[in-house]
C-alpha cells in the first residue's frame, strides 16, 4: 500500500472516528432516564393516536374509545355502579379505630382531596407508597388489622379518597434522588415487559392496543387509566383496587401475578401515575 | 424368502406385543424435581407461568393417583413452560425497550 494510496483509509477512519464521536451523547441520552421527555412522548402518542379524545376523556378509559362507548358510560354515570362503596367508604372513613383515632389522622388534609398526590417516593424509606399501602399502614399503627389490598373494604376506602379529589390533576413527584429515578425506572421496564405464556407486556394492550377488542372487552388506553380507580367492574361484579387491576393483568396472560404491593407493582404504579399528571382524578370509575 | 418375511412378521408380532414401559415412580420424581427446579428459576426471575404452576399440580395430583405416565408427561410440560418463562424472563432483560414509546 503506497502513501497517497492510505489519505482515502486515513481520511475514512478520521470520518468514522468523527461520527461515532457526535453518535456517543445520543447513545448516552437514550438511555438517560428523563420522566418528563417520557411523559410528553406518552401523551403525544395517545392524542395522535386518538386526535377525537380530549385529553381529560382518556381517563374514562373504553368509554372514551369511541361514541357509542362514551353514550353507555353517560347512562351508567346515572346511577354509577359504585355508589354502594362511596357510601361505605365514607362512612369507614370517619368511623374511629378503637384507640378513637381516624384515617384523618394519618394523611395530610385530613385524607380530603389529596388522592392525586398518591403514589408518592418516601425518601425516608426509599420507595414507592400508594395510597392502599398508606391506608392498611395507617390501620396497622393504630392497632387495626390491615384489609386485604385487592377488593371490598379496601376499594371502598380508596373509592372515597378518590372522589374527595375529583377533577384535580394528578400530580405525581419525582424527587431528585437517585432511588426515586430507580423506581420510576423499574415501574417502566414492568410496564413494557413482556410476561405470562401469552407473552404479553401491560403496553401490549394498553399502548399497542386499545380501543381495540380482546372478545367482548374494548381494551382502556394507558394514558389517564390509573386516575379512575378503584373501579366497579361488571365482569368482577364488584369493586377493585390498582392492586385487584395488576394482578388479574398479569394473570389474564398466564402469569402467576406477583404479591400485591410489591416493589414491582408499587414501581409500575409510580411509573403509569407519573405518565398521566395533569389529567384529572375520575375515581370512582364503572368499567364493563 | 419366505422364512425371512416369516421372522420378520414374527418379530413385529412379539414387539406389538410387548406393552411399552411404564413410567415409574423413581421416573416421576426425576422428572418433577427438574420441573421444580426449571420452576425454581422462574421464580427467581419473578416470572412464573400459570400454565407451568397448574401442570406440576397435575403431575403431584397423577402421581397421588399412582398414574405415573401421567405424572411423568406433565412433569415434563412443566419444565418445558418453567424454561420458557426462564427464557423470555431473560431475553426481555433488554427486549422491553424495543416497544419503548420514544
Amino acid at each position: 500500500m503506497t502513501a497517497r494510496s492510505l489519505i482515502p483509509h486515513t481520511l475514512a477512519a478520521l470520518m468514522l472516528a468523527t461520527l461515532a464521536s457526535l453518535a456517543a451523547p445520543f447513545a448516552r441520552a437514550a438511555d438517560a432516564i428523563d420522566p418528563a421527555a417520557d411523559a410528553k412522548a406518552f401523551r403525544d402518542y395517545f392524542t395522535r393516536k386518538f386526535p377525537q379524545v380530549k385529553l381529560d376523556d382518556f381517563v374514562n378509559g373504553p368509554y372514551s374509545m369511541n361514541e357509542d362507548m362514551h353514550k353507555q358510560w353517560l347512562e351508567k354515570e346515572e346511577f354509577p355502579p359504585y355508589e354502594f362503596a362511596l357510601e361505605a367508604g365514607k362512612e369507614m372513613f370517619s368511623t374511629p379505630f378503637k384507640n378513637g383515632k381516624t384515617y384523618a389522622d394519618c394523611f395530610a388534609n385530613g385524607g380530603i382531596g389529596i388522592r392525586q398526590n398518591y403514589p408518592y417516593f418516601d425518601e425516608k424509606e426509599g420507595k414507592v407508597v400508594t395510597l392502599e399501602l398508606a391506608l392498611n399502614r395507617c390501620r396497622e399503627a393504630n392497632g387495626e388489622a390491615p384489609y386485604s389490598y385487592v377488593k371490598d373494604e379496601m376499594a371502598a376506602l380508596t373509592a372515597y379518597m378518590a372522589f374527595t379529589s375529583r377533577g384535580k390533576p394528578m400530580d405525581i413527584k419525582i424527587p431528585a434522588d437517585p432511588r426515586a429515578l430507580a423506581a420510576y425506572q423499574e415501574g417502566k421496564r414492568y410496564f413494557y415487559t413482556r410476561r405470562g405464556q401469552l407473552n404479553f407486556s401491560c403496553a401490549t394492550c394498553h399502548i399497542q392496543a386499545p380501543g381495540e377488542r380482546i372478545r367482548a372487552e374494548v381494551l382502556a388506553p394507558a394514558l389517564g387509566i390509573l386516575n379512575a380507580m378503584p373501579i366497579y367492574r361488571s365482569e368482577w361484579s364488584g369493586m377493585g383496587t390498582i392492586s385487584r387491576r395488576f394482578t388479574t393483568c398479569n394473570s389474564q396472560v398466564r402469569g402467576v401475578p406477583l404479591e400485591p404491593q410489591s416493589d414491582e407493582y408499587r414501581n409500575l404504579e409510580y411509573y403509569l401515575s407519573y405518565m398521566s399528571n395533569g389529567l384529572p382524578i375520575s375515581g370512582p370509575g364503572a368499567r364493563p | 424368502m419366505t422364512r425371512i418375511t416369516g421372522a420378520f412378521a414374527l418379530a413385529a408380532a412379539l414387539l406389538s406385543a410387548v406393552p411399552a414401559l411404564a413410567a415409574t415412580e423413581d421416573d416421576f420424581k426425576t422428572a418433577y424435581a427438574a420441573a421444580e427446579a426449571a420452576e425454581k428459576a422462574a421464580g427467581a426471575l419473578r416470572n412464573q407461568w400459570t400454565t407451568a404452576e397448574a401442570a406440576l399440580a397435575a403431575a403431584k395430583k397423577a402421581a397421588a393417583a399412582g398414574d405415573f405416565d401421567q405424572a411423568v408427561a406433565q412433569a415434563r410440560e412443566a419444565e418445558a413452560l418453567a424454561k420458557a418463562s426462564v427464557f423470555q424472563a431473560n431475553s426481555e432483560k433488554d427486549a422491553w425497550k424495543a416497544i419503548e414509546i420514544h
